[in-house]
């Protein structure tokens, strides 16, 4: 795997057989239970969140749903939430808060839907609502980037305790399509702008930005979804066995601080020295 | 960062550096641009009407963006601003290629180190702490350092119990620092949670544009959000939204009245009156009002 480039990383990450959020539901949780609606105007399909058991433990599970075929992603709209989505999920993360149930999310998005209504109903507003809850949320997060994790539409899941991505995932700042037709106006140029924007796993480790790498099987993890799936669920059982540890104060103190720290000038010149 | 923007912002450098301007600072030594158009009713008028007028178009009432030190003028009481963190810099923490070109430039139009500006000040005698964005800088995108200024003059706010005020005007996130720069709308807005638990007064006020990372984090949390009339404001730009539902998009969409009536914003404020429903704000947040009322 190691002569993989960026690129080739993406075309895994967006492979329509790749496991997705929904699968490992299945095979990580048990009893799970959808639960659904912002409670203000709808119900977003882009986002599922629920309750769970996981090990005997419950917990509350948000993640972008995307489906395996094209019909299943219309419906739920190939992942792209609306706000409502972000609002069910601040809905659902303050029920997890008031019953004491780590959060684990799985971020799985091109990003959020730009759209009209998505406009009109306030997707900024939505979006800074959700960082700014799970930057102090008094319960563990865990968050997994499984396959493409887009800009603010995946960063509104993506403020954990423990961040963990799939070796062949990629956690960029908008497309690579979108990112060359701005800077080069040329989308062809995908494949550099991938290069250059540095979002694959290994690069966000190197960063400072993902806690840990989960290795996937030989050729990818849709060649083998069980077995990628298992290696996810090994890694998010290390991290809850460790956070379920902390008192809460302590656990968001820690989070607190590890983004207080992101691209501060401290961390950048300890980065430059090394 | 929305497409059209960029693209504009591109060539808006690419001109100026041409010609030579120095965009109304000064200190170029070069020749000053002397005319103005007004891209509303394009009537042209010199720099000296446009300064007079705060930067508003004196026939149409269109607002045109404005610098940081301009809106400093705008909005502090005079000689009461003093600069924080003045001397940051980005670095090219991606090792991305001309990154440091467009640094250089983008300092050279601007006059400024990066699109951040924020210090300590009076606003009708009020102290407080303004921050503003200046989208003359890489279209006031929100690289490391932005985000690191941006949560400094938080810290600041929360540290001396001042009110913070932040005229936000940028394009999203700063695409040379990548992924570097998504976590900054989360460090912000985590900086934002905890000003906000201790009380402080947050008043964001939304100029034009302010789209993508920015508004999707700190500019939305304010106590009080404010904007300018017609500002562009939206998560997703125009010509994204466009490309994506294969529609022109209708008239006022993504404005500041738009979101007005949406819900969105406490108030739309026209420039000239910036300066007092500020102060009016700060008066009525004073803390000691509350701690002392008796009749
Ligand atoms: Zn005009």
């Amino acid at each position: 795997m190691e002569s993989l480039t960026a690129y080739d990383r993406l075309g895994l990450a967006r492979r329509m057989d790749r496991p997705r959020t929904m699968d490992f539901i299945r095979r990580m949780f048990t009893d799970f239970i959808e639960f659904r609606g912002d409670r203000c105007y709808g119900d977003d399909h882009a986002v599922v969140g629920g309750v769970a058991l996981y090990r005997g433990l419950p917990v509350t599970i948000l993640g972008h749903r995307k489906g395996s075929n094209v019909e299943d992603n219309i419906l739920c709209n190939f992942g792209m939430p609306h706000p409502e989505g972000y609002r069910k999920s601040q809905r659902l993360a303050k029920q997890a808060e008031k019953f004491g149930r780590p959060v684990i999310c799985f971020i799985d998005t091109p990003g959020a839907y730009p759209g009209t209504g998505a406009e009109a109903r306030g997707q900024g507003q939505a979006i800074a609502d959700n960082i700014a809850l799970f930057s102090e949320l008094k319960v563990p997060v865990i968050s997994v980037v499984i396959g493409e994790g887009g800009s603010g539409g995946a960063l509104a899941f993506g403020v954990a305790d423990r961040v963990l991505m799939m070796e062949n995932a990629v956690y960029e700042i908008l497309s690579p399509e979108g990112f060359a037709s701005i800077l080069w106006r040329d989308s062809s140029l995908a494949d550099r702008a991938c290069r250059l924007m540095k979002p694959t796993a290994q690069d966000l480790l190197e960063l400072g930005i993902i806690d840990a790498l989960i290795p996937e099987p030989e050729g990818g993890a849709h060649m083998d979804p069980d077995a990628a799936i298992d290696s996810v669920d090994r890694q998010v059982q290390r991290s809850l066995s460790v956070l379920m540890k902390q008192d809460l104060l302590t656990l968001v103190r820690n989070r607190d601080r590890k983004y207080r720290n992101m691209g501060s000038r401290k961390t950048l010149s300890q980065k430059t020295k090394e | 960062m929305d497409t059209f923007e960029i693209k504009k912002h591109k060539i808006w450098i690419m001109k100026s550096l041409r010609k030579g301007l120095g965009l109304g600072r000064p200190d170029h030594g070069q020749e000053r641009n002397m005319f103005e158009k007004c891209p509303s009713c394009n009537t042209v008028f010199s720099r000296k009407e446009l300064e007079d007028s705060h930067h508003v178009c004196p026939s149409c009432g269109y607002h045109f963006r404005m610098g940081a030190h301009d809106r400093i003028r705008l909005i502090c009481d005079p000689g009461s601003f003093e600069e924080m963190a003045a001397g940051m810099t980005s670095a090219n923490v991606l090792d991305f290629p001309d990154y440091r070109q467009v640094l250089k430039e983008a300092k050279q139009v601007s006059g400024l180190n990066e699109a951040y500006v924020f210090g300590r000040c009076t606003v009708r005698s009020y102290a407080a702490v303004t921050g503003v964005l200046d989208s003359s800088f890489i279209m006031g995108s929100m690289g490391a350092t932005v985000g690191e200024k941006i949560t400094l003059s938080i810290e600041y706010a929360q540290q001396h119990q001042l009110p913070l005020i932040i005229f936000s005007a940028s394009g999203g996130a700063r695409m040379q620092e990548g992924t570097v720069s998504l976590m900054q709308m989360a460090k912000t807005s985590a900086a934002m949670r905890r000003f906000s638990h201790q009380g402080g007064l947050f008043v964001s006020c939304l100029t034009n544009p302010t789209t993508g990372g920015v508004l999707a984090s700190y500019a939305s949390l304010g106590d009080i959000i404010l904007a300018e009339p017609g500002a562009l404001i939206g998560f997703a730009g125009p010509r994204v939204i466009e490309q994506t539902i294969g529609q022109k998009l209708p008239e006022g969409f993504q404005t500041s009245e738009y979101l007005l009536e949406h819900g969105f914003l406490d108030r739309i404020v026209e420039r000239s009156e910036l300066r007092d429903i500020i102060g009016q704000i700060l008066k009525l947040h004073e803390r000691r009002r509350s701690a002392s009322w008796n009749l």
